[in-house]
């Protein structure tokens, strides 16, 4: 009777931790979200999205909008997270083990998982190293390739994971019909992983739309839209930097940073949706 | 010349140091139902997975000797031909792994990728082998959806109709009835008994009484060597071996 009690208490302290963790992280998530509407709520009207920045006179607050950041965001996150994803995919189909040795691949995946550690400062100083070397200056186009290295490790190990998911049964049964690895990889085993592939391409895009370290330097910052790739430009984590470092400037940084919170829920929602129209295949 | 489509000589495969077989020295015959037993553990799947080289695809594993397929020794074939030696045989798994696709592609796909056929010629052959393997009328309605959504038995048929739509010349068994339920395990047994007028079927199960009723021809495993193996005539009613009398009484399984 004794011992049941001890189960009991036991299982209820580990039921409560666990209910304490969930609402630490919904917590935050709310309070985030909320805190990021309360303040930035008065500067979130039309023009935010719709305008670039225009000169304000000294005391009032900066003026126009964001669209500039807006925009430089999309270009810059959008081409690294596609050019990420179809390095990332040939690395992850590569690191199975009908095409590398064990061995081999976990010396790989483990390095992969030091990268994905490195700060994304260094890779904004590694790409501004080469981009001066080479005698380029801050652009679009510098920006676009810290971002892609940023965010090659991230969606690597995560498509990685979901492929080793795949069960073994499926891969002899695509090969047992004459499929090569290649035909197997790309026709079977891509299709059964395609959820998890999507997830660590919504991870790398997520990564890469939100950093301002790895951009800080590399694609610089300007008030006006790019128009082409040699250009300088502004990208929202910049932007709410700059706007929160000006006077004045606060409520219109919560107003980006609510933007982009909503761009990173779009995107997500997308995929989401996305992944269900895929899902109906998969073999559980 | 071709009695015997399967043959190996003194095969030795290894797994990192475990030794999973020894010696073994086999021989298959054409258009016959060959059931390969042995208690688990025995090596049986190992044996047969040889076949078709499937057992390089893990990792660490040593393979020695010779295994013949219609005379010439598959282990000597280059990395590259492998594909086409798997395309002559066949695997029905234990568990059914169903393409992650719709059940007509699931057909489709082995004559996808060997560039075959245009569509029309594809529809047809789709048919023939869902009818062969009974599947037709249960899912002539809805060959476009998921093949993951059909019962596990129905699973295992698919297998098998994707399997002879390459048209093989063995169709390799690994126990393909133990994840089903009485029924369609024995259309599974039946189908086999069909299919053996045209394949050379291997069988491999750990259920004596499914070896008593399909087997044509019989290899008894013990521990990774062959201890015994005949007609089924012969090994079940005149077992020369004490281990494999054991094995028939029920002492070792």
């Amino acid at each position: 009777m004794e011992l049941l009690n001890k189960r009991t208490i036991e299982e209820n302290i580990f039921k409560i931790l666990m209910i304490a963790s969930v609402c630490i992280v919904l917590g935050s998530l709310i309070v985030i979200f909320g805190l990021v509407i309360v303040n930035g709520a008065s500067s979130l009207t039309l023009e935010m999205i719709t305008q670039t920045p225009t000169p304000s006179l000294p005391g009032s607050p900066p003026g126009g909008g964001i669209l500039n950041a807006i925009v430089g965001s999309l270009l810059l996150a959008l081409p690294a997270t596609g050019f990420a994803s179809l390095i990332a995919i040939g690395i992850a189909l590569f690191l199975q083990a009908d095409f590398l040795h064990p061995a081999v691949s976990n010396t790989i995946r483990f390095m992969l998982d030091v990268l994905w550690g490195i700060p994304s400062i260094i890779y904004g100083i590694f790409c501004l190293m080469i981009m001066i070397y080479i005698g380029m200056s801050s652009s679009l186009i510098v920006g676009i390739i810290a971002l892609t290295m940023l965010e090659i490790p991230i969606i690597t190990r995560s498509m990685d994971e979901s492929i080793k998911m795949v069960p073994i049964g499926l891969r002899e049964g695509s090969y047992s019909l004459g499929s090569t690895k290649f035909e197997t990889a790309v026709r079977v085993v891509r299709r059964q992983a395609f959820p998890g592939i999507l997830a660590g391409i919504l991870l790398g895009f997520g990564r890469g739309i939100g950093d301002a370290a790895s951009i800080l330097f590399t694609a610089g910052f300007s008030n006006h839209i790019p128009t082409s790739i040699f250009d300088s430009t502004a990208a929202l984590p910049t932007m709410i930097y700059n706007l929160y470092s000006t006077p004045l400037g606060q409520s219109k940084a919560f107003a980006a940073a609510f933007i982009l919170l909503m761009i990173v829920l779009i995107v997500s929602v997308l995929s989401r949706l996305l992944t269900r129209r895929f899902k109906k295949h998969i073999i559980k | 010349m071709k009695n015997y489509q399967i043959e190996t000589e003194n095969l030795d495969v290894y797994y990192q140091n475990h030794n999973a077989l020894e010696k073994v020295t086999i021989k298959i015959p054409a258009r016959k139902l060959t059931v390969i037993i042995g208690p688990s553990g025995c090596g049986k799947t190992t044996l047969l997975k040889s076949f078709n080289r499937l057992l390089e695809i893990q990792d660490g594993v040593k393979i020695l000797g010779k295994i013949l397929v219609d005379g010439e020794n598959i282990l000597n074939r280059k990395a590259s031909e492998i594909p086409d030696i798997r395309k002559k045989m066949g695997l029905i798994s234990q568990k059914p792994y169903p393409l992650p696709m719709s059940i007509y592609e699931n057909v489709a796909y082995g004559l996808r990728i060997h560039h075959k056929k245009k569509a029309e010629e594809l529809k047809n052959i789709v048919q023939h082998c869902l009818q062969e393997v009974g599947l037709w009328n249960e899912v002539k309605d809805r060959l476009h959806d998921s093949a993951s959504k059909l019962s596990v038995g129905q699973q295992q048929r698919l297998c098998l109709a994707r399997a002879i739509a390459v048209q093989p010349e063995v169709l390799l068994c690994d126990e393909p009835t133990s994840a089903l339920d009485p029924v369609s395990a024995q259309q599974i047994e039946k189908l086999l008994l069909k299919l053996k007028s045209e394949y050379t079927v291997v069988l491999v199960t750990h259920t004596l009484r499914q070896a008593k009723r399909l087997a044509d021809y019989v290899i008894f495993l013990y521990m990774g060597k062959v201890v015994e193996q005949g007609s089924a005539d012969e090994v079940f009613n005149n077992p020369k071996t004490t281990e494999m009398k054991a094995y028939l009484d029920g002492e070792i399984s």
